[in-house]
């Protein structure tokens, strides 16, 4: 059919199609690995870091369980919160804290000039553009005027929109602005151009000060038109945990201590959430079924100072008119502590429990409402949850944040919720886009994404998925270190014939009950352990390339160990124990405090063990430690980079 | 004969962990279930390589009765578990994909441009396609 020639072309076209069709069919498979990858990182990322939050929920428990047998530091404790609520405070403050502070000529930051006014925010922006440090006399009258102002905010915040006023809300930054993207895209804050901020500004980051700093200045001018809702980081417990604390210390030697103090109370004081055109609630975590937003409107929000510090039992003895008594601290018999806590102190335990679903809960595909396991705090709420508050005050929609999305931004429950994320990279470089929303009554919402890459940008997708692979291996080796007795233990007892090696199923199932994380595990075995040719584990392999550092020759592995595992905690205890924020804390102290902390978390350490390292590392030996060095000597050494395989490339 | 039977529950069984794995990390609701279009990456990511015309009908064979855009993991799991017991959509080897390459590069360069990349991608005689049980 045809002369030959043509059915030579028709050949050559065929064979031409039939290859690029393998060609097409191979990189499918390649692109959706990568994908695969990327996911399974992000995953890797996600569990871990809620397990961390978890963990620091179960802290709180440690924290009742201290007050309650720690007699005397909490003494002192409670004498200077009783100090910081009395009435006369904002003159103290002023006094106490801003006027004290020179600004001295030699100094070449930014100077601001109250009133502010919109030149301050592009003074900030420009300075922190330039990677200045901002005075703390001028951080500390921020703080200070922004704490003023939102003492006279309600709860919940009202918001209009209209077509000429539409309102941008972004979510979690976690010092995120990335050069203040979102304020060049979108433009600054103005009459014409409101924004509501939804929490979890500061943490995790190097450069949260600076961010809390531009939205405070910019609320001051706007204090119409800019809306902060608290999140669960807006808390001066999470500080400890996740580095705003030690940002603050660091850039502000001198001064940083009441830079902290004052925050403690700014934080209290941040409006729990935004209700725009009265039919969308705005709130950083979401709800639980139990959610009374009447009650929310009413409660004494300033009260609500950490989720670390739950209500105790001795508040349902307070005495209604004692209002005016001070707060005093009393012995029983027993040297336990008892308050005849003024209402001043605490919140009754159903309103802090209403203000936590508020500030932690996450939504879920499952009806019904479930403790949020994952977090510790808050709960699961699922679609029929949703409804049926939504319902109950008149609302259409629901936008959190707290959660990160890949896109920036989720809808959920049939359109009813959606989170929205604004710090992209948040993982890692590459790792999701961040997005805020506009809004306008009576259109629908519109969601706007970036992700600000630098030299990522260029990369290609290969390597953009291999650096987070990397980084989200690279701590889950860190997690897989710090448990490495239980761990050995578990696989030594799964393996019978004591060959050093188990089926990847038993090593799986080792690795989730331990580490309690609900990973791919065989998915991510090949970068975690060897396996070999017959598909079997050598679970020893789990411990290779990584080890931590001992900090002095004599200590005890798995002490170092415990150590290692336990140091965000034992650091919150330690800035828990050390009111005067000095960094040390006696021997005495710190004996003291190991011995309630191995208790309650049932760690098997001798307490010789914890002694002599105690003395040895008090190295003047004056008698106290200092905590700071003490945690930093226990550090993860990797030993892999040249080892990690550069991505997989074979086709099967 | 009990003994292979032993063998290959204990081979699904891994099978059916592994899949679950794969699937849970596209789940994002935590319900089980996953947006349809992610079940070509978590096919592929499994090692398998469909082509589009089988994972339509892969996708047919999985999908509800009347399609939601989601997909369970109850109908998923035994249609995927099959898949791998009996090695379909085996990737491509290396070398024929390396010849695949050198097809197209009818000048024998050793590589191709961007340009007749994006033109050999892009061109698809839907006859020849048929033709060719594509």
């Amino acid at each position: 059919m045809g002369c030959s020639s043509s059915s030579t072309k028709t050949r050559k076209s065929e064979t031409s199609l039939k290859a690029a069709l393998i060609i097409q069919n191979w990189y499918r498979g390649y692109k959706a690995r990568l994908k695969a990858r990327q996911h399974y990182a992000l995953t890797i990322f996600q569990s871990i870091e809620y397990a961390d939050e978890q963990g620091q929920m179960q802290l709180s428990t440690f924290f009742s369980f201290m007050f309650e047998n720690y007699a005397h530091v909490h003494k002192e404790e409670l004498e200077l919160r009783k100090q910081s609520l009395e009435s006369e405070q904002d003159m103290r403050d002023r006094h106490d804290y801003v006027d004290l502070i020179d600004v001295p000529d030699s100094y070449n930051g930014p100077r601001l000039q109250f009133p502010l006014t919109c030149t301050d925010i592009d003074l900030l922006l420009e300075a922190f553009k330039e990677q200045q440090i901002l005075h703390a006399h001028y951080v500390l009258e921020v703080l200070f005027e922004t704490k003023k102002v939102l003492k006279q905010m309600p709860n919940f915040t009202h918001v209009q929109t209209s077509p000429s006023k539409e309102l941008t809300i972004c979510g979690d930054l976690h010092r995120k602005l990335d050069d203040f993207m979102i304020f060049y895209k979108n433009g600054l804050p103005s009459e014409s151009n409101p924004y509501v901020f939804n929490g979890d500004f500061v943490d995790r980051g190097k450069n949260s000060i600076e961010i809390l700093m531009i939205l405070c200045v910019s609320f001051l001018v706007y204090p119409n038109d800019l809306h902060l809702n608290r999140g669960n980081h807006e808390d001066f417990m999470m500080n400890l945990r996740y580095g705003f604390t030690k940002e603050i210390l660091h850039k502000y030697k001198l001064h940083g201590k009441r830079i902290l103090q004052i925050l403690e109370e700014l934080y209290a004081w941040l409006p729990i959430g935004t209700i725009v055109d009265n039919e969308i609630l705005v709130i950083h975590g979401g709800i639980s079924e139990t959610t009374d937003l009447n009650l929310l409107h009413r409660v004494e929000r300033n009260k609500m100072k950490s989720v670390l510090i739950p209500p105790t039992e001795t508040n349902r003895d307070y005495d209604t008119d004692s209002k005016h008594n001070k707060v005093g601290v009393t012995f029983n018999a027993h040297g336990r502590i008892k308050t005849n806590g003024s209402p001043i102190e605490h919140l009754p335990k159903h309103e802090w429990e209403q203000i936590i679903d508020i500030l932690w809960s996450d939504p879920r595909g499952k009806n019904g409402c479930f403790p949020n396991t994952g977090r510790g705090g808050g709960c699961y709420f699922g679609p029929d949850v949703t409804s049926k508050i939504l319902n109950k005050y008149q609302l259409k929609m629901l936008i959190r944040s707290h959660e990160c999305k890949p896109e920036g931004y989720e809808i959920c429950h049939d359109g009813k919720v959606v989170t929205i994320f604004s710090a992209s990279n948040y993982y890692e470089e590459g790792s999701n886009r961040g997005a805020y929303i506009k809004l306008c009554s009576g259109t629908a919402p519109r969601f706007f994404q970036y992700q600000v890459t630098k030299a990522t940008c260029f990369q290609p997708l290969r390597q953009r998925v291999y650096t987070m692979e990397s980084s989200a291996i690279k701590i889950l080796k860190e997690r897989v270190i710090s448990r490495k007795s239980d761990l050995t233990r578990a696989f030594q007892l799964q393996d019978h014939r004591k060959s050093g090696k188990l089926s990847l199923s038993q090593w799986a199932f080792c690795m989730e009950n331990i580490l309690g994380l609900n990973l791919p595990w065989r998915s991510l075995s090949s970068n975690l352990v060897n396996i070999d040719k017959n598909g079997n584990v050598e679970y020893m392999s789990s411990f290779q390339n990584i080890h931590i550092e001992k900090p002095v020759q004599e200590a005890h592995s798995t002490l170092v160990e415990t150590l290692y595992r336990y140091r965000s905690d034992l650091e919150i205890i330690f800035n828990a124990i050390d009111t005067d924020h000095s960094g040390l804390i006696s021997m005495e102290e710190f004996r003291a405090m190991w011995k309630l902390f191995s208790a309650h978390y049932n760690v098997l350490i001798d307490d010789s063990q914890v002694n002599k390292l105690a003395n040895i590392m008090d190295l003047n030996k004056d008698g106290s430690i200092d905590f700071n060095e003490f945690l930093k000597a226990f550090y993860v050494v990797h030993r892999y980079e040249d080892l990690m395989k550069p991505g997989v490339t074979n086709l099967g | 004969m009990a003994d292979e039977k032993d063998r290959e529950e204990i081979i699904v069984a891994e099978f059916h962990k592994k899949i679950k794995e794969a699937f849970e990390v596209f789940d994002h609701e935590s319900n089980n279930t996953v947006d349809v279009r992610e079940i070509g990456t978590i096919i592929r990511s499994l090692g398998c390589c469909p082509t589009e015309g089988e994972l339509h009908d892969l996708i047919a064979e999985v999908e509800e009765e009347e399609p939601t855009g989601y997909i369970r993991f109850e109908k998923f799991l035994p249609v995927m578990t099959e898949i791998l017991l009996e090695r379909r959509y085996r990737p491509i080897p290396e070398d024929v994909l390396l010849r695949a390459f050198e097809v197209l590069d009818s000048a024998k360069r050793g590589f191709l441009t961007k340009d007749e990349l994006i033109k050999y991608m892009t061109e698809e005689d839907r006859v020849s396609l048929c033709r060719l049980g594509w």
